[in-house]
């Protein structure tokens, strides 16, 4: 049954991804301007004959529905096309520069996670007490704040006032670690590398913060609300009756009920992340997928924009399947 | 002949127009007493109107031009600091521009970028989800899947490509920040429609022989509108944080024009030795933001529970 | 004469409002002997619940409770939070009114009520899985055998399916289930059918009635339904507004009922026989916050006297055939009236 279910889901995604997809397409293609043209523009003279030439090289001469179907399928092939500067394929560069970002939303995730489960619970445990508006107030300051301001403002306090943390990059320069798989926490960890370890988690910790506030802020809310109403629930009160400590009251029966509402706010926060990851990227000098986005802008590099913005739907859309399935686990209704 | 219970509210079309008038003052200052009881909201409010009055009044109350500096006053820190005087009480950017005259005038941009894209994607998002909830079937169909697709983007992410494509400028940036703004309009307006639908006033008013388009700008709408309210709140804040996002990437407002993110993105170079040039603009968006949840937050526990910050 | 298994004296529990102190229940005193019945009857909002919530010493704070929850002579409302637990489902059990909301909708069923297992012990092994697979099979033979005997039809299948695939009366029985795992000698019911059909109600009661005769463990049934209490309860004690105001043998309350407000709900009892006409009582229960001086019920009471409003009644014997009559238990029919009051308006004369 349950199986069904998340095959059903995962088939509900395909025409979601082929939709993004098209609409991505649409995006560069009915813009004012040929590609070509922008791109011939900063190179200064050139003949008729090349611009033919790239034309073609990037299929312009042929019409739009033709465009459409040659793009759609270079995607399932996994060809997103070459990149207008770097001269390099779409994929290539994208799939070099997700371990970093991937990293840095792990990360985040879990820093969101770790200070919004306790402050969620324990804020419904003792509603109203000091904890609860303390955590509450910073949770709503952590709602309104800017993350990039927030990045500042964290460099200012731990880099450049008590220069504990580094402020760039994601490992120290003179530190050497053999890649494996991207990502350099991992990486440290497989290769045995304490040095590496411990830089590449410094210089996580600010971006992952930064990143991960406004995460812990909206999770902390939803959990603190959601328990509240379960711990004022029947099944609660079953549970003490029945001679269960109060930790288990709470734990098990409260919590196990209250996070089926925070599961789906989490995976909200997962477009959250990926578009904060552009801005951290950039306050932090994190060589990730939104620093190669952000200067192929500014480089008028449209395939490599187009693909990374796919990218970053995808990624959304895989998260909120994740989501799905898991709430398909929490939530026995759903079984049915 | 109308089949509207005691439990129904009185379908605003038996109203006359006087009648419509003492509701409102009644509502109104029913309004206003639950409000006053959200005293932090109400603090709220008066910020973000200090903000409109000092976006309005931006020349009356700075003594710079907020776009030509001196170089001669390059990074003079805030007059609160040594070495800092009020003739630029907040210090001078590395331009040696006043920053407080800056920031009041990026309140403009910020201002009038959010009311503009959530006034945009309201008025969009609640037509067609008012069509859409009304009529049902296929136009509802169609575009609810296209606001699932334009759901399946990050927010931030889209409008990063949409400014990638469109190029930077403010026309542009409204229009980013409204494509897929009026996606949470739409859905939020097509649900209560459709719960509205149900409702007896809705058949009793179609019974009198109005017209559907009356029944639903006259009649429905009006039911709605405080939930909607409530969210246009809440977006506002969004929209202004995002617009600075964009704008410290570079992709908004473009330079010399002074908007809160492209002044934080300046003052990262001089973090070491000028910290004022970064914090002090983040901290008018701070707590611009702030102060408008905090509004939306109140209104939201007076006008409609159920609506949740997300 | 047997010794009372749980006494309550002069239990009264206080929950500061913004009005005020509000006295959910004013100094209650009870007695539930070996294998006895006790319905404790009355309208919603009069304090029955807050009863049975205080034996097993889970009012919520800022509630307060003074007075004495004697179980077997000790005083419940002495102990640890601790010490209490020990006793909630193994002793006491409950079985609340909303079987639906009750479960815990996130487990399945055979797993909630093997955790009333789990929380007393009652198979002895080791606790930490997967170290613990043996005591769960037993612990699982014993919660099957407890679903069987609640009438669950298949347990073995039923185990492992969650509330929400149970019928109404199937989640009152799982629920019956927990309360019954441990064995307790005390259950609770608060308002066990409230929420069923009739059909189902009468099946749910034939079960507790033979859980009574067939395990000897005595209940405490609150119900707002005084024919139900009537059929079901050895003994019946009629609440109103915190505080009991009628309290007797079953017979004697319902062939004799003293209190106005007995008499009332007696008569909202439907008669299909004598096919007349229902008389509720007129009014509502009062605000706990802003009683009435005096009787509570004076306002809805059908034989009101100025005095009513006054006084402050006890509970006083009834004198049945000229001498006061005791239940078997022990106990005697008690009202709390002016009319038992010796009293004498001078128009009575």
């Amino acid at each position: 049954m349950r199986l069904v279910k998340i095959l059903e889901r995962l088939l509900a995604a395909i025409p979601i991804m082929v939709g993004v997809a098209v609409i991505v397409f649409l995006f560069m293609r009915l813009t004012p301007g040929d590609p070509v043209d922008i791109m011939m523009g900063q190179g200064g003279m050139v003949t008729a004959g090349e611009i033919e030439r790239l034309r073609s090289e990037f299929n312009l001469d042929k019409p739009l529905h033709e465009q459409l179907a040659l793009f759609l399928f270079g995607l399932l092939r996994g060809d997103m096309g070459n990149s207008f500067t770097k001269q390099r394929p779409v994929a290539q560069l994208i799939a070099e520069r997700l371990p970093a970002t991937i990293e840095l939303a792990l990360g985040a995730m879990v820093f969101g996670l770790l200070v919004a489960f306790p402050i969620g619970i324990v804020s419904a445990v003792r509603q109203n007490s000091l904890t609860d508006r303390l955590s509450m107030a910073g949770a709503f300051l952590g709602i309104s704040m800017p993350p990039f301001w927030l990045g500042i403002l964290l460099i200012l306090i731990f880099s450049v006032h008590l220069k504990w943390l580094p402020v760039q990059g994601r490992i120290g320069a003179d530190v050497h670690l053999t890649t494996v798989t991207g990502f350099y926490v991992l990486d440290s960890i497989l290769t045995g590398n304490r040095e590496a370890l411990i830089s590449s988690l410094r210089h996580l910790a600010l971006p992952s913060v930064t990143l991960g506030a406004a995460v812990a802020a909206i999770v902390a809310r939803v959990l603190r609300s959601s328990m509240l109403e379960c711990l004022r629930s029947d099944y609660v009160k079953l549970a003490r009756a029945k001679g269960a400590s109060e930790f288990s009251a709470v734990a098990k029966h409260a919590l196990r009920n209250a996070l089926i509402p925070t599961v789906t706010v989490v995976g909200l926060q997962v477009g959250v992340l990926l578009g904060g990851n552009m801005i951290v990227e950039a306050v932090f000098g994190w060589p990730g997928l939104g620093r190669l986005v952000v200067d192929a802008i500014f480089a008028r590099d449209f395939p490599l924009v187009q693909g990374a913005v796919m990218i970053y739907a995808f990624t959304f859309v895989a998260a909120n399947l994740i989501v799905d399935v898991l709430y398909t686990y929490l939530n026995p209704k759903i079984e049915m | 002949m109308a089949t509207t219970t005691a439990t129904e509210p009185i379908p605003s079309w038996r109203y006359t127009w006087g009648v419509r008038w003492r509701l409102w003052r009644q509502n109104s200052l029913e309004f206003w007493r639950e409000l006053r009881k959200h005293p932090v909201s109400v603090a709220g409010g008066v910020v973000v109107l200090l903000y409109v009055l000092a976006a309005i009044f931006a020349e009356q109350i700075t003594w710079h031009s907020p776009e030509l500096g001196n170089l001669r006053n390059r990074l003079t820190p805030p007059a609160f600091v040594a070495g800092g005087s009020w003739e630029f009480p907040l210090g001078t950017d590395a331009q040696g521009r006043d920053i407080y005259t800056r920031i009041v005038f990026g309140a403009r941009i910020s201002l009038m970028v959010g009311a503009l894209s959530v006034g945009v994607s309201m008025v969009v998002g609640v037509a067609l989800g008012a069509l859409a909830g009304y009529r049902r079937g296929r136009i509802d169909g169609l575009i609810s899947r296209f606001a699932d697709l334009l759901l399946a983007f990050p927010f931030l992410i889209f409008a990063i490509g949409m400014m990638a494509f469109l190029g930077p400028g403010f026309v542009n940036l409204i229009l980013a920040l409204t494509f897929k703004g009026w996606v949470e309009f739409f859905r939020l307006a097509r649900g209560d429609m459709i719960a509205e639908g149900t409702r007896e006033y809705v058949e009793a008013a179609r019974v009198t022989g109005q017209k559907d388009w009356q029944i639903v700008v006259s009649e429905m709408l009006p039911n709605i509108l405080p939930t909607i309210f409530v969210l246009t709140t809440l977006r506002i804040g969004f929209m202004i944080v995002t617009e600075a996002s964009l704008s410290f990437l570079g992709l908004g407002i473009q330079p010399p024009t002074p908007a809160w993110g492209s002044m934080v993105a300046d003052g990262r170079n001089h973090l070491l030795n000028a910290w004022w040039v970064s914090t002090m603009p983040g901290m008018a968006i701070v707590v611009l933001v702030l102060a408008i949840n905090l509004f939306g937050e109140g209104l939201r526990d007076v006008l409609d529970p159920r609506l949740k910050i997300e | 004469m047997a010794q009372p298994i749980l006494e309550l004296r002069n239990l009264t529990i206080v929950f500061p409002t913004r009005r005020g102190e509000v006295r959910a229940v004013d100094a209650v005193n009870l007695a539930l002997y070996p294998g006895q019945i006790l319905g404790l009857v009355g309208e919603s909002g009069c304090g029955k619940s807050t009863v049975l919530l205080s034996i097993l010493g889970l009012i919520a704070r800022p509630g307060r409770i003074t007075g004495e929850v004697l179980l077997d002579g000790r005083d419940l409302t002495k102990l640890s939070n601790r010490e209490l637990r020990k006793l909630r489902g193994k002793e006491i059990a409950m079985i609340f009114q909303d079987p639906l909301s009750t479960l815990n909708p996130a487990f399945p069923v055979g797993e909630q009520i093997r955790e009333s297992l789990r929380l007393h012990n009652m198979v002895p092994g080791p606790w930490l899985w997967p170290f613990d697979s043996g005591r769960r099979w037993q612990e699982k033979q014993r919660v099957l055998q407890v679903m069987e005997e609640v009438g669950i039809p298949a347990p073995e299948a039923r185990y492992r399916a969650y509330p929400h695939q149970f019928s109404g009366g199937m989640q009152q029985r799982a629920l019956i289930a927990i309360g019954l795992a441990c064995n307790p000698r005390i259950l609770l019911a608060d308002e066990p059918t409230t929420a069923l059909d009739v059909t189902i109600q009468a099946q749910i009661i034939a079960l507790m009635k033979r859980i009574n005769q067939e395990h000897g463990a005595a209940i405490i049934l609150v119900t707002h339904d005084l024919g139900l209490a009537a059929e079901f309860c050895d003994h019946i004690a009629v609440m109103y507004a915190g505080r009991i105001v009628e309290i007797g043998g079953v017979d004697q309350v319902i062939e004799n009922p003293q209190h106005p407000y007995t008499q009332g709900l007696l008569r909202c009892i439907p008669n299909l026989k004598e096919r007349r006409p229902l008389q509720p009582i007129p009014g509502s229960v009062p605000d706990l916050a802003e009683l009435p001086p005096g009787c509570a019920f004076a306002p809805r009471c059908p034989e009101f006297r100025s005095v009513c409003a006054e006084g402050f009644f006890r509970l006083q014997p009834v004198i049945e055939d000229g001498h006061k009559k005791a239940h078997r238990s022990g106990e005697v029919h008690m009202a709390r009236c002016l009319r038992l009051t010796g009293y004498r308006m001078p128009e009575d004369d």
